[in-house]
């Protein structure tokens, strides 16, 4: 492997991963990967089917333990907490197959993102109502700015069951930007999408990093990766194979074997 | 006059079994948690509540001769620590886990309340359970009303403090939660934490039922807390609509309403000496009633929204 080039300089480091292993019984799905991503950074992480980076992508979104090696986000080792308390370290994600709440409305699913709310504390409903009224306009000026931001405003109160596979792709985003990551992991935002809304998808993802939010991009649409990221992670056979800007890993010629055949 | 007092009667009992459907409601309804052993729950409010507030008894211990408010409270208190347990234990597990686990400890706390005779007098239950009213009893007109006054005041608290949660931010983490567990933890929410709370709040409202209808009846014995209770109660539920509040209220009148017809029409027109038998056409109505709900009005009479929907339509619209 080259030498790990880490997040450009005057970039602090957001999201660290170190030697991480993850193993399934007999099979070793992820072995021994590193990759530091910088503050504003679109990192993206790619390789053929069975590379690993789906297990890679559950490592860091906490769905899956480690076996060895570890997650740090702003430092702190996350490795062993459970998954929903990695929203609260400033780490949001996306699914590859999104999954709204298909009953509650667009807003609600938004609102339901927000951190630290009152009305979530089930005694404060009656102990401090006024509180959890305030909070809850003030969310909900917030989260209709975002379904405008991500084109669903007219929804807003639809059930999110009528969303078509791209718009639920755009409500995952708003939802996730509800919670103000720091962070946002997406599993392969463009797969299922047809053409005009993976644009607007793009384009998206490039207005929330220009607010400073950083990403981590698992994706097979290597045009997306190649507009997107500043650097990217091939992986092969659940090993890291290069790093490097989308231009020079495509070039590299272990990536074209490892997508085009060989072993 | 004697049909009002049978009706304000009629009323207070139907309330009673309201509030133990709200209580289900919360749980199954909205957080989907499958409690088959309701009569637990209520079992262990009334016997909480009627150990506290009786007189002294030498044959048990117990009669702390304290007021009747303190009683439910600790009704409420005993119940939901219990189910806050319980649910600590088995929420993890999938929900036919649950029911299993449910259904046992509702049979376990029926056995202790039949056994433990030093503690719940045994197969004679507790009597003397101080009325709320039971000064007024000598006129039955004003001691009903007195008493469907309280129960509708107590069935009305909860059911709005159950509204307001049911739109919540709380709420709404229910029912995320009940769609897709993965995306509700994506977003910070605990699953467990939550349904704990939901678990044990409806534990609660279920064990103040029973203790209201201890202090309504005056005496408790084991029989009272059979799964037929239980079966009563989701019928009640699964009629007004699981899922709506208004419907648990509904349903819970409705049924109790076919429930006392079926009996009175059973003595009314069956033999004295075949009656004891003949009492059980009362479960039958109900079966049957709930199976006709089920091919009429799946959802209920005022239930919610389906769980499952055909598959999403494409598009909408498009951005």
């Amino acid at each position: 492997m080259r030498s790990s080039s880490g997040p450009p300089e005057g970039r602090p480091t957001v999201l660290s991963v170190r030697q991480a292993v993850k193993r399934y019984g007999g099979l070793t799905a992820v072995d021994g990967v590193s990759f530091d991503v910088g503050k504003g950074e679109i990192f993206g992480l790619i390789g053929p089917n069975g590379a690993g980076k789906t297990t890679m992508f559950d490592l860091v979104a906490g769905s899956v333990a480690p076996s060895a090696g570890q997650i740090l986000l702003n430092g702190v080792d996350v490795s062993g907490e459970a998954a929903h308390r990695r929203i609260a370290r400033g780490l949001g994600r996306t699914f590859q197959i999104p999954k709204p709440f298909p009953e509650l409305s667009l807003l609600e699913n938004v609102l339901l993102a927000r951190q630290d709310q009152t009305g979530e504390r089930l005694f404060m409903n009656f102990l401090a109502p006024g509180r959890v009224r305030a909070e809850e306009a003030a969310a909900r000026d917030k989260a209709m700015d975002l379904l405008d931001f991500l084109l669903l405003k007219r929804l807003a109160h639809e059930p999110a069951r009528v969303l078509s596979g791209g718009q639920r792709k755009l409500l995952e985003l708003a939802r996730v930007m509800m919670a103000d990551p720091a962070v946002i992991l997406l599993d392969e935002p463009a797969a299922g999408v047809n053409a005009t809304l993976l644009e607007v998808i793009i384009d998206r993802i490039r207005a929330i990093n220009e607010r400073g939010v950083t990403f981590l991009l698992i994706e097979h649409n290597i045009d997306m990766v190649s507009r997107l990221c500043n650097r990217v992670l091939v992986m092969a056979s659940g090993q890291p194979l290069c790093e490097g800007t989308p231009e020079e890993v495509s070039r590299d010629p272990r990536v074209i074997e490892a997508y085009l055949g060989g072993a | 006059m004697e049909f009002l007092a049978y009706g304000a009667f009629f009323l207070t009992t139907a309330l009673i079994f309201s509030l133990i459907t709200l209580g289900l409601n919360l749980q199954w309804g909205l957080t989907g948690l499958f409690n088959v052993g309701l009569a637990g729950f209520v079992a262990i409010g009334a016997y909480t509540s009627a150990i506290l507030t009786t007189p002294d008894d030498a044959a048990r211990i117990g009669g702390f001769d304290l007021p009747i408010l303190l009683g439910w409270l600790a009704a409420m208190i005993v119940a939901g620590a219990v189910a806050a347990v319980i649910g600590a234990a088995t929420l993890r597990l999938r929900s036919d886990y649950l029911a299993i686990t449910t259904f046992g400890v509702a049979v376990v706390v029926q056995l202790v309340a039949l056994n433990a005779q030093g503690l719940t007098g045994g197969p004679f239950g507790v009597g003397f359970i101080p009325r709320p009213f039971g000064s007024l009893a000598e006129n039955p007109i004003v001691f009903n009303f007195a008493n469907l006054a309280i129960v509708a005041v107590v069935t009305l608290v909860f059911f709005l403090a159950l509204e307001h949660l049911a739109r919540s931010p709380w709420g709404r983490v229910l029912k995320a939660l009940r769609e897709d567990e993965k995306a509700a933890a994506s977003l910070g929410k605990s699953a467990r934490a939550y349904r704990i709370q939901a678990f044990a709040l409806g534990g609660a409202i279920m064990g103040l039922a029973g203790a209201v209808q201890a202090h309504f009846i005056g005496f408790i014995a084991p029989e009272n807390y059979l799964p037929t209770l239980t079966f009563q109660v989701w019928t009640m539920l699964i009629v007004g609509g699981s899922g709506s509040n208004r419907g648990a209220v509904l349903g819970s009148v409705l049924v109790w309403a076919i429930w006392v017809g079926s009996g009175a029409a059973v003595s009314a027109l069956v033999p004295t000496d075949q009656q004891a038998r003949a009492a059980a056409l009362q479960i039958v109505s109900i079966g049957v009633m709930l199976c006709v709900i089920l091919l009429v009005r799946p959802m209920g009479i005022l239930g919610g929204t389906p769980k499952r929907k055909a598959p999403a339509e494409p598009a909408a619209g498009r951005p």
